[in-house]
Order: structure tokens, then sequence, then C-alpha cells
């Protein structure tokens, strides 16, 4: 599969047909494996890290989900294909600014993602929509053990699977969901929300991971440990975590509507009123505003069936995607202009916002 | 006191006792006057325990201290400098550094979660007959034949239960 044929199929994030959950946008479990008596990718020098990209490259395209797909050197993607992997969360930031000696290998369908000499030598992914902590965890396990007949990982009984830096030992699995919380924002609850995800070990980040800002009202809720507990055991203690703060957002948008729902609907009418006029469009506010007819589907404003255009125009109003779509490159003014242009044609044919039924649409 | 404790900094006796939970799990530290003047016990805002418990163990004067990876050349500095180490053989060689943090840095410190089985039965079998070839040449050399026809033997019995070629990049 070439990068050209990746980009221009749907992902699992952006498959209309998947889009079935409302607070749970996806599900992410990774895995980081290195290969044993082999210096990690951040100390290497640079024929060892040749090496490593050559072996690991050659063990995954030889598993079965990884039949026909993209097998690729970070240094043959140019700048704008390395960002569109990442606005799919496909390659991490980190990967797309490798000098050398590093690559990625992704699935036909984009549900799974290595990536071969990052922080570690493998960073297994598997990107499941929706709420599927347990299938996602079946699906990487099975590719995990995969590699494992062609590749000596590190790995000691007591320290688990060893990996560069220390707070990735043990299982050293990263299971994350992408939650949708604009109520939580809206009510400014998301701080006590951190706050108390933190205390249960758990970490709260942006859409982009580390750094990023919760444009959108979209959150990663991540586990913070990996060593001391089974990957069992973190995906149930993640899973119970995450059903608290979903019915958190529930009754926070409750509230909402019981306290003052003409204010809640002005919100999502005004961003309505944009979406279809604007003709300049950062895309922090494209995605705040997208945000709020997602809740507004959520309330029953609009039809249930739109939930999907919307996840989808969340990754194509990304900068990336934006110009990969005018084929070109444009600097961030033009692209504010072609982006209101593009949700002004999709809004266009959106259907109208009733507001009848939404009082006592709860979700 | 029968048995009096001692500064976890220093060795002199401690005054100091402190208890903190972080990530619901209790932390007790144990300090004398002196190190808890400097370390900013005294004005609780702007202390962490957590971070003590790191410093303490990073603190090039503590007996855990120096010493280089034998594999990759990898020194205790380079992972203050890097906060990533160098190579898996690394653990072992920093042992006295990577331990102590593992209690503040995560659950536990003992890995329970998957275990690459078949890479390990893999690598239990290649070390048996990497000391099985040893054995033979010694046995040859010291003109051991019978020795050496039994290690001749069990390789080849070995080699019949090997699985599929594994690859590092050595």
């Amino acid at each position: 599969m070439t990068i050209a044929s990746l980009i221009d199929s749907p992902s699992e994030l952006t498959d209309a047909a998947s889009s079935k959950t409302a607070i749970v946008l996806m599900t992410r479990i990774r895995l980081a494996r290195n290969l044993s008596g082999t210096a990690f990718p951040g100390w290497a020098k640079p024929a060892q890290r040749e090496e490593v990209l050559r072996i690991c490259r050659e063990a995954v395209a030889a598993t079965s989900p990884m039949k026909r797909s993209l097998n690729i050197t970070v240094g043959e993607l140019s700048d704008l294909e390395k960002q569109i992997l990442v606005e799919r969360h496909l390659i991490s930031r980190e990967l797309s600014g490798a000098k050398g000696g590093a690559g990625v290998v992704i699935s036909k369908d984009q549900a799974f993602s290595v990536m071969v000499n990052e922080e570690d030598h493998l960073r297994i992914q598997v990107l499941r929509s929706g709420f599927q902590l347990k299938k996602a965890w079946n699906a990487i396990t099975e590719l995990d053990s995969a590699l494992e007949d062609h590749l000596d990982y590190a790995f000691t009984p007591t320290l688990g699977y060893l990996t560069a830096c220390p707070t990735n030992l043990g299982t050293a699995m990263r299971a994350s969901a992408m939650m949708h919380l604009p109520a939580l924002v809206i009510s400014n609850q998301m701080e006590k929300v951190v706050r108390a995800v933190n205390q249960l070990g758990m970490v709260v980040r942006g859409l982009f991971g580390e750094g990023s800002d919760a444009s959108g009202s979209i959150f990663q809720i991540s586990n913070q440990t990996t060593l001391g507990e089974s990957e069992g055991e973190i995906i149930k203690r993640l899973h119970t975590v995450l059903q608290s703060i979903i019915e958190h957002e529930l009754n926070a948008r409750e509230k909402l509507l019981e306290a003052d729902a003409g204010k809640l609907f002005d919100k999502v009418g005004r961003a309505f009123g944009i979406l279809q006029n604007s003709h300049l469009l950062s895309s922090g506010e494209a995605m705040n505003l997208l945000s709020l007819i997602r809740l507004g589907i959520d309330l029953a404003v609009f039809p249930d069936a739109s939930r999907s255009v919307i996840d989808r125009l969340f990754i194509e109003a990304q900068p990336g995607h934006l110009q990969h779509a005018q084929k070109g490159e444009f600097d961030p003014a033009q692209r504010d202009l072609l982006r209101a242009a593009r949700l002004r044609s999709e809004f266009a044919n959106f259907a109208p916002p009733n507001f009848s039924f939404s009082t006592n649409g709860k979700n | 006191m029968a048995n009096p404790l001692k500064c976890d900094l220093c060795a002199k006796p401690a005054t100091v006792h402190l208890t903190q939970i972080v990530s619901n799990k209790v932390h007790k530290v144990d300090l004398c006057e002196t190190c808890a003047q400097a370390k900013g016990v005294t004005d609780p805002s702007g202390f962490s325990l957590a971070d003590l418990l790191l410093k303490a163990s990073l603190n090039p004067d503590t007996p855990a201290a120096g010493g280089r990876c034998e594999q990759c050349g990898f020194t205790q500095s380079d992972f203050k400098k890097h906060g990533r180490f160098g190579c898996p053989t690394c653990y072992e060689a920093f042992k006295g550094v990577v331990e102590p943090m593992l209690d503040t840095m995560h659950k536990g410190t003992t890995h329970t979660g998957k275990i690459p089985q078949r890479a390990l039965e893999r690598k239990s079998i290649y070390d048996r007959l990497t000391k099985l070839e040893l054995d033979l040449t010694e046995a040859i050399k010291s003109e051991r034949y019978e020795d050496a026809a039994r290690a001749r033997d069990e390789i080849s019995q070995v080699k019949q239960t090997v699985p599929s070629n594994p690859k590092s990049a050595r």
C-alpha cells in the first residue's frame, strides 16, 4: 500500500459507519517493546538504528494484520503526509520529527500502526472507534504475540518489558480513551475531574497528547502507571474510571438543561449559525463549534445520523487534512478561509436544528 | 528508645517524620532536623515527598551512584540528563538507581502482567545450546571423549526442539 492511497481511504476514525458512541470517540492501546541486547533508539548509533529498523519492519510486515500494509520510513514521508498521520493518531509527533532510521508500518484499515525507533524500538498501537477497551486489548496482544515469534524482546521477570524510560516498565502498556466532555467544560468542572482522575492513577491530556490543548472539549484519559498490575487489571480500573466520567458528563448535561436550557440551546444554535455563515475559522474555533453541534446531536437537536459527519469533520478541519483536500500548502490565514468555506458547504446541507424535542432529550 | 529512627538522607537520628499519600499509596520519610530544613520540609506548600524520594535516589553522593553500563557505555549522569536509559542492560547496571524510583513511580515494583512465553522458552533453549557447545569443546580439548559424545547427542536433541529463527540486532 502507498501513502497516497492510505491517506485517501477512510481511517478507523473517519469511518462514517462506526460512529455509534456518544461520549467515547475512540479507544487506543499502545505497547512499548524493545529488542534485547540492543541500545534504545535515543542512544543507538545511526548504523544500529538502521539495523533495528530493517529487522523490525520485516518482522512487523510478516504478521497477518499487516498484510498489504503501508511500510515506510520517516525520511520517505513529506511534511504534509507526516502531519496527516499525526492528525489521524497513526504516528506521534516525536516520530514525525525523527532524524533518521525511523519508520512506521500501518495496517490497511488503519486500525494498527507500529512505529519503529520512536522512544522505544517498537511502539505497537491499536485504534478502535467507540468504547472498546477489551476488543482493543485482544487485538493488540495477538499482534504482539505474533511479533514475539520473530523478535527477542527485552524482558525480565521482575521488571517486565524493559523500556527506554522507567515510567513505562512492566506491562509497557498505555490504554486510553478519547472522550467528548462538553458539559463538564461548560460547567467548569473539568479541573475537578482532572484532579480526581489523577488521584486514581490516571492521566488526562488534550486531543493530541502531552501538552496539546483541549479544543473541542476532547480529552484523552489513560493509565499513568505500568508496573505492579497486569494489563487486565489496568484496563478494568481504567474502564471503571471512564464509566464514572461518562456518568458525570451526563449529569452535567442534565443540570445544564434544568438550570437554563435556553442558554445551552443558544450556544448550539449560534454554533450552527457560525458554521453555516462564517468566512474565517481557526482550527481551534472550528473544533469548539463542532463540539457544540455534537452536543446538540446527543441532545436530539440534530438527528443521530449526523454524529459521524461531525466526527469526520473533527479530523478534516485539522491543518494537514485541510491542505491535503485543497491540494496545496497554505499559510494559517489562508487555511482559516478555506476551512470556513469547507464547513459552510458541509453545513449548507446539514439537517436544521430542531429544539422542540430537546427538552426531553437526555441522550 | 531502643531503636531510634535514622534520617533517610544522613545517618543522624530522625526527628521529623513525614507521611504523604500519593496515588493512594502511603510514603513515609524520616529526617533529621538539618536535612528537613535543607529540603524545605518546614514549608509544607512547596514540598513534595515524591520529589524528595526521587532526588535522594539520584543524588550522586549516595552509595548507589556512579557506574557505567558495560553493554552500551551509558553512565548515570547520562540518565540524569536524558531521563531515559541507554539499553536494556542498563536496568541491571543501574539497579541501585532504578529500584528506589519504582516505588514512587508505579503501583508496584514487580511485573505481574504478560510474559513473552515463547521468546523466553526460545532463549532458554539457546542458552542451553551455548553451554553444551562449550562443554563439547572443553571435553574434546581435554580428551574426555565420553563426555564429548554425550554433549554432542544432547546438542542434536535440543536442536530438534528449536522453533523459528530469532532475530536481534546484535
